[in-house]
């Protein structure tokens, strides 16, 4: 998936994008004619405070929701006009979730977890329990693999919603907020691993409103009112480009 | 394919695990169907039973039978007290003889006088149904013969006190003694034994009324007539009833099944002509048959509405169970639609939950339904019959409800937003 050909290319581009929720005689705008675009490989922190539309606009990214108007380029496909069932075969053979609360499958042990977008992809049992076995020692729980979430700590439980998002093999992560819920020592481990995560090559869009966390990224998008206020990359200031 | 079946698998397996974790819930879910499979085999495998004891009955007398009875009329049987005179009444030797001419599709018509005397042998005696009658008998009251012969023409012509004994009455009177040439005393006259036939009874409370009994003793009707004559005297305490009867019974055989109907009612139409008093009854064993299956048929409808009820009562509380769950397992759903699960492999998810639950429930139904007629037919001493029938219909039913009630469960888990899923605590 990541041929070297790509490498600089904008594996995301967001064109003139709307969201536009109503709201009685009202609207609103959650999304107001955003252009952005994130290159291959880029690791990216969006912040900004409730009400900025990033949760909006990390729906939109993660397929999960569809554009009023505008485009939305993924890994070179225009994904805007796509129905439903195109929408989960997107997610499913390119996208990484993490979340704030790792939602884990509570009765599901380690192993199913990670093994779950394996499942969706109709792989065999066996190929599937391989996989996640190497998942699960790559972030550091290879002896956890018969746990239930509920056993593990927020760390470990992170942790293995890592090796669940990773299992697909995607080109892109999508991080909600991923040490929301955790003290800030694990935090940091938790930001490491994506940081070499990153490194192997993979593009990270994180959500966050801890500029400490925000740091470890290298370029900072902050939203305000459905737009875009400002990008920052590795710590110099741009004011105000792709709005 | 392969492949396919083999994922088939895995998602009912996963199914079932889903379902064990909590145990008591799903137990309780499928109790609804259990109880409605179980009642429903229970239902069908007591109404099968009856059915067919009433069915064999009517077959042991023979469909292509009819039967013609004497019977005591209503208004002579209040005059009777008082002043004993001889009540005439019930079908004659004539009546035979114009039935026998007249109807072209009778293959058989057979006589019957009946007579009720002690029979002894030795020391033993036992009270015994005389049946005056010809060979044909035999014919339409189809029995195996266990010894010796039956009667044939030439007891007739030459009026030969001879009997033929049923097996039961045989070993009342004669014990281990060899049975066959030996002489039985009938009232005051003396037969030879010359043959024991097996016979059958009619059951209590039965429509079927079967012509044999289990003491009877066959002799020639020409025998019949000479030693016993037409009147009976009866004597009971403080009075005395002397009626007198030609022929008791008249057994009809018809040559074909479509002409039993018809000729029945061309019997009994000659018969409403010479008879002023209703003094004899017809019985038409198909006519019973035809009434006996569309009794049977309006039962399994009512069956099949009551199974159809309790089935739908079961179906509603997995409808509700699953409901509840898929509340409860939103997070999991928004979890597994975030991951890329389309929505009809959620619907399929839930869809399969249910029916594996619903067909489990059936199974445990299925062992509870088929232990019930046990206990039914054990302590209630009713006849119960399981048919492939009664066991497939519930079975498939099980299987239907589940998908039924499944299915809006399954759509509601499907149409659950992931966005707001996620979200939910």
């Amino acid at each position: 998936m990541n041929d070297g050909h790509m490498t600089n290319d904008a594996v995301i581009k967001l064109e003139n994008a709307y969201k536009i929720y109503p709201m009685g005689n009202e609207e609103v705008r959650a999304l107001n004619g955003i252009s952005v675009s994130f290159k291959e490989g880029s690791f990216w922190a969006i912040m900004g405070q409730s009400g900025s539309g990033k949760s909006t606009m990390m729906n939109i990214l993660g397929c999960l929701d569809r554009l009023t108007k505008g485009c939305y380029l993924l890994e070179g496909q225009d994904v805007s006009q796509l129905d439903d069932d195109s929408l989960s075969e997107f997610r499913l053979r390119h996208l990484g979730f993490i979340f704030q609360s790792f939602n884990l499958i509570p009765q599901l042990t380690v192993q199913r977890n990670i093994e779950l977008p394996l499942y969706y992809l109709g792989w065999d049992s066996e190929k599937s329990a391989e996989r996640s076995r190497e998942l699960a020692e790559s972030v550091g729980l290879g002896d956890r693999l018969n746990h239930r979430p509920t056993e593990l700590s927020g760390g470990q439980m992170q942790r293995v919603a890592i090796a669940r998002a990773l299992a697909n093999d995607p080109q892109i992560l999508l991080a909600d907020e991923p040490t929301g819920n955790l003290d800030s020592a694990t935090g940091v481990q938790i930001i490491e691993l994506l940081k070499k995560l990153n490194k192997q090559g993979k593009t990270i869009i994180m959500v966050t409103h801890e500029p400490d966390i925000a740091e470890h990224a290298k370029n900072v998008l902050t939203m305000k009112d459905g737009v875009v206020e400002r990008i920052e990359s590795n710590g110099n200031k741009t004011d105000k480009i792709y709005t | 394919m392969v492949i396919k079946r083999t994922k088939f698998i895995r998602d009912v397996l996963l199914g079932i695990e889903n379902l064990l974790l909590h145990k008591l819930r799903s137990f309780l879910t499928a109790l609804g169907v259990i109880f409605g499979v179980a009642s429903v085999v229970a239902m069908l495998s007591v109404g099968e039973g009856a059915s067919k004891k009433a069915l064999d009955e009517i077959r042991k007398v023979g469909s292509n039978n009819i039967i013609i009875s004497s019977i005591k009329p209503r208004e002579e049987e209040e005059t009777t007290m008082g002043r004993p005179h001889a009540v005439v009444y019930g079908l004659t030797y004539k009546d035979f003889d114009r039935i026998y001419r007249t109807f072209e599709p009778i293959k058989t018509a057979v006589p019957v006088k009946e007579v009720r005397k002690e029979g002894r042998l030795g020391e033993r005696n036992l009270e015994l149904r005389v049946v005056g009658t010809t060979p044909d008998w035999f014919e339409l009251v189809k029995r195996p013969i266990e010894a010796g012969r039956i009667l044939i023409e030439s007891d007739m012509t030459h009026r030969s006190a001879v009997a033929v004994l049923t097996e039961y009455g045989a070993r009342r009177l004669l014990a281990t003694r060899n049975t066959i040439g030996e002489n039985l005393t009938i009232g005051e006259n003396s037969f030879e034994v010359i043959g024991i036939v097996k016979s059958e009874s009619s059951s209590s409370g039965s429509d079927v009324q079967l012509p044999d009994d289990k003491v009877d003793a066959y002799i020639p009707l020409e025998v019949a007539k000479e030693y016993y004559g037409d009147i009976n005297i009866k004597r009971t305490t403080g009075s005395m009833e002397i009626t007198s009867v030609e022929l008791h019974k008249i057994i009809i055989q018809v040559n074909n099944i479509e002409n039993v109907e018809s000729t029945a009612k061309g019997i009994e139409a000659m018969l409403s002509r010479f008879h002023t008093k209703l003094d004899y009854e017809m019985s038409v064993p198909l006519a019973l048959l035809r009434q006996a299956e569309a009794t049977k048929r309006t039962f399994n409808i009512v069956l099949a509405a009551i199974a159809f009820i309790s089935l739908l009562v079961g179906g509603i509380g997995i409808m509700n169970i699953m409901l509840a769950t898929v509340t409860e397992r939103t997070r999991e759903i928004g979890i597994r639609r975030a991951i890329g699960a389309k929505k009809k492999q959620i619907i399929t998810q839930f869809l399969i939950e249910t029916v594996v639950l619903s067909t489990i429930g059936g199974i445990l139904g299925l062992g509870l339904g088929i232990f019930i007629p046990l206990l039914i037919t054990l302590f209630a001493k009713m006849p119960t019959v399981i048919t492939p029938f009664s066991i497939i219909l519930p079975f498939v039913m099980s299987i239907g409800v589940g998908l039924l009630s499944g299915i809006y469960p399954a759509a509601r888990a499907a149409e659950v937003d992931p966005i707001i899923a996620l979200r939910h605590e």
